[in-house]
């Protein structure tokens, strides 16, 4: 009451305002979720249904007809969803153990070449991977590895992005004081790591986790690239299929099997929204 | 003391091994590589054999000649900036918006998840999805827009060049304006307090505010923001590969690194075209991003960095000469 009483004319200006920003911000809103929700009830809908009316909010009951309509064709989303978990679990738990390696010897460790070395990872920080397409290819191809999920996992050891973030918060939290305490116990530098480094790095590694394994599962274009047997397609092409093949007159269809790809992903972020939200924020303030 | 950590120094080596042998074999070996099959005739399905071409750049002068790489270089630039300027105005009034106390905007938590939520689903399937929705003649858009009486014919999106290209930007917008404004939060909240109550002191109005004290200060985040984008969407391929069929009308939405992936690898095997196309990409992206670097930089904080270097290693010198 007292605000109001202080600065009646300020509050009466901002109202108006205000409700021109709630509009905008809850339209804004819409626009996020109205494309899914549109998607999911198609995917219930038939195509006559469709042809029909294509915009509606209201479920109907053509789901398992759509569902065997889309398995009849290539789309396969059980084999889509094993290859794409297979390469984004090998691809986080690599990126995650190595990059942590790769900063607690940055942080622990006094070596002539360090300051150097930072450097370096900060340089190519910023490569673009899809310019060196061609010749990683080429490598591929000439060692037999296309059709392989091998070259999808590996490359996943040189993160230097998350080498960065594990630095920074390194610096932060790491205290040599319990390095020195478990070099007195006896303790290898590499058990250290491993025992009590690791822990401590939880709160980094989980945020971190996410995006690798999301940016990996969302990847296109290095599958679309190197797999071309069919057992080997990962969701992303699983999705992509739906424009040809006999997905083409089935409309409902489509819908599902664009739905199927997108659900694993709802489940992911509204479980880790909190998490997925302080990571981005952390990870622009880097500097 | 000195003596256990020279004991401890080549740890740092050996846990720097696998990142860096794993770096020369899938990063820097497949870019060297790639510079090299652009020097040569390498064509053709299961080959790796090559020659040197007689003029080592006629790879080069060919994708300039070549009509579609220079449209889709052009298309890159355009798509990519037809995105990013709203997309940067409207994170900055929303980040503005949601860090103003005073303002108090109530569900700041859900909106934010809300916002970010497209950023986080596959664009291959959006682009699919969106292939859908502007789908003629039958498609929820056309519906929508019959629905509302904004049209009374059907129209067919995908037919003309500048709304395909349109409808790539929207999509690049919608998925990324909700990051850039999380991130420009995260700059705003940053930013120490006692700027904001100086300025209020100072009398400065919400407007002077934000373009006296709110914007200098994001400037680091803003630049950074730039480059992540600028060399983001310099290699744009989901939305515009599957979004509509055979890149539009005219080429409209072919992008470069869509170029490169045809050349290469959609049955015409042109590994030596595309990898000139792939170095002509990579030098643009690395000049620009440099070129923004450099004239988006901080002067002052830098000249100051740069005298602060000075003065430590004077420092570090006086102490070495002392002992």
């Amino acid at each position: 009451m007292s605000k109001v009483k202080k600065e009646p004319r300020a509050s009466g200006r901002m109202s108006v305002g205000k409700l021109f920003i709630y509009i905008l911000l809850i339209l804004l809103a819409v626009l996020s979720v109205l494309p899914f929700l549109v998607m999911f009830v198609n995917g219930t809908r038939s195509t006559p249904e469709i042809q029909q009316q294509a915009l509606s909010l209201v479920p109907s009951s053509h789901l398992m007809t759509n569902i065997k309509i889309l398995l009849r064709g290539a789309f396969d989303p059980i084999r889509g969803f094993m290859n794409s978990m297979i390469i984004s679990a090998g691809s986080t738990i690599l990126a995650i153990y190595f990059s942590c390696l790769t900063a607690y010897g940055l942080v622990a460790y006094e070596w002539k070449l360090r300051d150097g070395f930072f450097a370096f990872i900060l340089c190519i920080l910023m490569i673009p991977t899809t310019i060196s397409i061609i010749g990683f290819y080429q490598f591929v191809w000439k060692i037999g590895w296309t059709n392989s999920l091998l070259p999808l996992i590996l490359p996943a050891i040189a993160s230097p992005t998350i080498v960065f973030f594990m630095r920074q918060y390194l610096i932060a939290t790491l205290s040599m004081e319990i390095v020195e305490a478990a070099r007195i116990d006896g303790s290898g530098e590499f058990a250290t790591f491993n025992r009590i480094i690791l822990p401590i790095m939880k709160p980094a590694i989980a945020t971190q986790a996410i995006f690798v394994f999301v940016t990996s599962w969302n990847n296109l274009f290095l599958p679309l690239v190197l797999l071309t047997k069919k057992e080997l397609f990962t969701m992303p092409i699983m999705v992509s299929l739906l424009r040809g093949d006999i997905y083409r007159t089935e409309l409902g269809t489509v819908y599902l099997g664009i739905a199927l790809t997108v659900l694993p992903l709802f489940v992911v972020y509204f479980a880790l929204s909190k998490y997925i939200i302080a990571g981005v924020a952390l990870g622009g303030v880097k500097e | 003391m000195k003596k256990t950590k020279a004991k401890y120094a080549k740890y740092g080596y050996i846990f720097s091994i696998p990142f860096v042998v794993s770096f020369l074999i899938f990063n820097l070996y497949p870019l060297l590589y790639t510079v090299v099959i652009s020097f040569t005739d390498l064509k053709g399905i299961a080959t790796t054999e090559f020659n040197f071409l007689p003029n080592l750049f006629q790879n080069y002068i060919d994708a300039f000649k070549n009509p579609s790489f220079v449209t889709s270089l052009k298309n890159t630039v355009f798509m990519w900036s037809l995105n990013f300027v709203p997309q940067i105005v409207l994170a900055l009034v929303l980040a503005v918006w949601f860090t103003n106390k005073r303002m108090n905007i109530k569900g700041s938590g859900l909106f934010k998840v809300l916002f970010y939520m497209p950023n986080i689903i596959t664009a291959a399937s959006i682009a699919i999805l969106f292939s859908a929705f502007f789908g003629a003649p039958i498609g929820p858009m056309n519906n929508l827009l019959m629905r509302l009486g904004l049209s009374s014919e059907t129209i067919y999106f995908f037919r003309d060049a500048l709304t395909s290209q349109g409808i790539v930007a929207f999509i690049q917008f919608w998925m990324w304006y909700g990051v850039t404004m999380i991130v420009l939060i995260a700059g705003i909240n940053g930013i120490s307090p006692t700027i904001f109550e100086a300025a209020a002191i100072d009398g400065a109005n919400g407007v002077q505010t934000f373009f006296r004290v709110t914007l200098p200060s994001l400037r680091p985040i803003l630049l950074y923001t730039l480059i992540t984008s600028f060399v983001g969407g310099m290699q744009m391929f989901d939305i515009p590969r599957l979004l509509v069929l055979r890149s539009g009308p005219d080429n409209a939405t072919l992008t470069t690194s869509v170029y490169i992936y045809n050349q290469a690898f959609s049955g015409s095997y042109m590994f030596n075209n595309a990898a000139a196309a792939s170095m002509i990409l990579f030098s643009i992206i690395a000049v620009c991003s440099a070129v923004l670097f450099y004239v988006m930089r901080d002067k002052d904080a830098a000249a100051l960095k740069k005298i602060q270097k000075a003065r430590a290693k004077e420092e570090k010198q006086a102490r070495r000469a002392g002992v």
